[in-house]
């Protein structure tokens, strides 16, 4: 179906499937019971799943099939937020137009980066990216502050121009993002079902919409002679040199092709939220793809999509968790070991979940270069030979 | 002329920060060849390690001073640190005047200690797996330890206190001729200019003039070789760890003054460090410190007023634009050996 093969077919589907039904998903628990905070169903949140999840299939494409470890793809996810708040100053509040601008404009940011860092590879091909995006974010910080507001970030005023749209509301506000006149961004359909609560947001879906189209494309990248080139590239350059091959286009159109995916990241981003800051550009913003790409399993389809939503799971669950919630949890035990549980596993939640995060990290980059797909893979693998050799055990789980 | 001598001076803290974080980075790709990306919370750790003296000296025991009232009319509480009454009041006093040079004393174990630890603990398994894979290990060893950090130490920076002596300003173009108020020059970043300078010079001829360096030296030539003639260069390679742990720790512990420490300065450092090491070109060591000095000084020249009226905004982006001119004309940079990581 659609040009891709039955394994492929049923990966796009799953990802369909999880993607339109995640609101049902990441709402399993009841709203007032002690497990909802584990919820991560409210628009805000799977929002950004998405996203994230568009960012990091984008420099998947470039990192897991060319093994280039950019360190500067936040540049083009800031540069697309940029685009996208500034079509919502000039032209409207339709996001369409935001979105193909921001996608636009972060590509022929990459086309020039890009042509100027690839002449290098491996580590000079990381600080060059690097140095690229620090020189973006310090410019738009400083220099560039009529265009990019600088500290304060660009944001919505009521003195736009907005040529196709109106400058304020009927009632004296800012307009609000929308696809058609009428179809908001921030509308939400709420569903009662018992004590269950499921949100369904307009801007979610289009961005749900976004993702599957990005993850086909993927695919079809991947599956692509195109995809096999730049495969080529990873496993050895050199060799593609001396057969008399010029491998710079096609690493350019993976880093273009990822810098679009950053862009269409950055305009989503600020459609959902019209605002763009500075601040989305630091190579801090950087790292934290290049976690995801890592930690779900670069150089696989599914697995960056994964690692961008398990961080940011994570992100927002862990540090949610505080210290009268951690007594709860450990309150059945003796004081002297609940107090001691609760202060080991304080360094781990809360403000310092990243700390749990970068232990993560260098176990998966350590143990599990695969990332999370990998593991799932071993777990499957052991799971089958368990069962070949005896029936009887399978039911032994592997710690993890 | 004197703008030109005041910019120099302004550029030489900053620079001999940059030369001593990037003589570490290269001494560690050098030796071993791993790329670390933890090497700016090294710096943090150094400077914390001066934050942690700072508070021990400062630990007290309260006492009731019944002859003082506080605003409630309490009898006042009154807070001695031990120092005071184990060496009395004027010597604990200048003690902990003095806690940010004392701490170097303390920070030389505690850094080589972490070091070591790194190394052996995970460094070591990173040396046959591909620089991104180190890359990626450092980078997560890097937030974690920067977590660390803002866990204990809080995430807002904390006053480190220079001695007394040493606080404020003087009149530096008075010595060499100009006018009165034309160059002043706090007097710290002199001291931490010196101190470079020592330590740099103090890891050379370390290199240079010992057996031990005589071997690492070789090491980093030809490790294979120097292995063949029976020498443990692992072992020695991991010691030069330890010392490039010390250098970067000993760099933060003197920069504590100049900016007060917060858990993020590592990150911050980083990059620029970075930079520095590829300008002076990957594994050569006066390289390391030639670009460091420079860019630190590129970088404040770059501030001035009047070069920010013609061009806006280089100040923020020069030693970047350095980095990217640099690597697209002369890869092995200033001083890297031709055909040493140049691809």
């Amino acid at each position: 179906m659609f040009g891709l093969n039955k394994k492929d077919t049923t990966l796009l589907i799953a990802v369909a499937f999880l993607a339109l039904c995640a609101p049902f998903i990441l709402n399993p628990f009841p709203e007032g019971s002690s497990l909802a905070q584990f919820n991560a169903g409210y628009p805000d949140l799977m929002q950004r799943f998405v996203i994230f999840g568009i960012f990091a299939i984008g420099f998947n494409i470039l990192f897991g099939l060319t093994g280039y470890l950019s360190f500067g793809h936040a540049a083009f996810l800031g540069v697309g937020s940029y685009s996208a708040v500034w079509m919502f100053k000039l032209l409207g509040m339709n996001v369409l137009p935001a979105i193909a601008l921001s996608v636009v404009v972060a590509g022929l940011f990459a086309l020039l980066i890009g042509y100027i860092s690839l002449r290098r590879s491996g580590i000079y091909f990381s600080i060059l990216t690097l140095a690229f995006a620090q020189m973006s974010f310090n410019l738009a910080y400083s220099v560039l502050t009529p265009i990019t507001n600088g500290e304060t970030g660009l944001q919505l005023t009521l003195n736009d121009p907005r040529i196709l749209g109106q400058s304020a509301t009927a009632d004296g506000g800012i307009p609000v993002t929308n696809l058609l006149p009428g179809i908001e961004m921030r509308d939400t359909f709420t569903m009662e079902l018992g004590p269950w609560l499921f949100q369904f947001n307009t801007g979610y879906y289009l961005c749900a919409v976004f993702l599957l189209l990005a993850f086909y494309l993927s695919v079809r990248i991947f599956r692509s002679p195109f995809g096999l080139m730049l495969r080529a590239v990873k496993s050895n350059q050199q060799r593609m040199y001396y057969t008399g091959l010029n491998t710079r286009p096609y690493t350019l159109a993976a880093f273009v092709i990822s810098g679009m995916y950053a862009g269409l990241a950055g305009g989503l981003m600020a459609s959902m939220d019209p605002l763009a800051g500075a601040e989305r550009m630091q190579w801090t913003a950087s790292g934290e793809v290049v976690l995801m790409t890592i930690l779900g399993g670069a150089g696989t389809l599914i697995g960056p999509v994964l690692g961008a939503g398990f961080i940011k799971y994570f992100e927002n669950i862990f540090s949610k968790i505080n210290d009268s919630v951690l007594h709860g949890w450990f309150g059945f035990m003796p004081d002297g070991l609940e107090n001691a549980l609760v202060f080991v596993s304080h360094f781990f939640v809360g403000k310092s979940w990243h700390l749990t995060l970068g232990l993560l990290f260098m176990l998966v980059v350590t143990f599990l270069p695969g990332g999370l797909v990998e593991g799932g893979q071993r777990i499957g693998r052991l799971f089958r030979r368990k069962s070949a050799e005896d029936a009887k055990s399978t039911d032994v789980k592997p710690a993890e | 002329m004197d703008a030109i001598i005041l910019q120099i001076l302004n550029g030489l803290d900053k620079g001999s920060a940059y030369a001593l974080i990037a003589l570490g980075l290269t001494l560690i790709f050098g030796t071993l060849g791993v790329v670390n990306f933890a090497h700016g919370a090294l710096f943090m750790i150094g400077a914390f390690c001066a934050v942690t003296v700072q508070r021990v000296l400062n630990f007290s025991y309260e006492t009731i001073d019944p002859s003082q009232t506080d605003f409630l009319g309490n009898p006042l509480v009154v807070k001695t640190p031990y120092v005071f009454s184990w060496f009395g009041p004027e010597t604990g006093a200048s003690i902990i005047d003095w806690s940010v040079p004392l701490a170097i004393l303390f920070a030389i174990p505690v850094m080589i200690v972490v070091g070591f630890v790194m190394e052996r603990g995970l460094i070591k398994h990173f040396y046959k797996r591909p620089h991104a894979d180190q890359i990626l290990v450092t980078f997560g060893l890097a937030i974690v330890l920067q977590e660390l950090i803002k866990y204990f130490y809080g995430a807002n920076p904390i006053q480190t206190g220079a001695p007394d002596v040493f606080r404020g300003s003087f009149d530096f173009g008075v010595m060499l001729g100009f006018d009165p108020n034309v160059i002043i020059y706090p007097y710290w970043r002199l001291v931490y200019f010196a101190f470079a300078a020592v330590i740099i010079g103090a890891v050379f001829a370390f290199l240079q003039f010992t057996t031990f360096g005589m071997v690492v030296r070789a090491g980093m030539a030809d490790r294979e070789t120097v292995g063949l003639l029976g020498i443990n260069i692992d072992k020695k390679f991991t010691i030069m760890f330890g010392l490039a742990a010390a250098v970067a720790g000993l760099a933060g512990v003197m920069y504590a003054p100049i900016n007060s420490p917060n858990y993020h300065m590592g990150m911050d450092f980083l990059v620029l460090s970075f930079v520095v090491v590829v300008v002076g070109g990957m594994g050569s060591l006066p390289g390391a410190v030639l670009a460091g000095f420079l860019l630190g000084i590129l970088e404040s020249f770059a501030s001035m007023n009047e070069i920010k009226s013609i061009l806006p905004g280089i100040d923020q982006i020069i030693i970047y634009l350095v980095a990217i001119i640099i690597l697209l004309t002369r890869p092995r940079g200033l001083m890297g050996r031709k055909g040493v990581m140049e691809d």
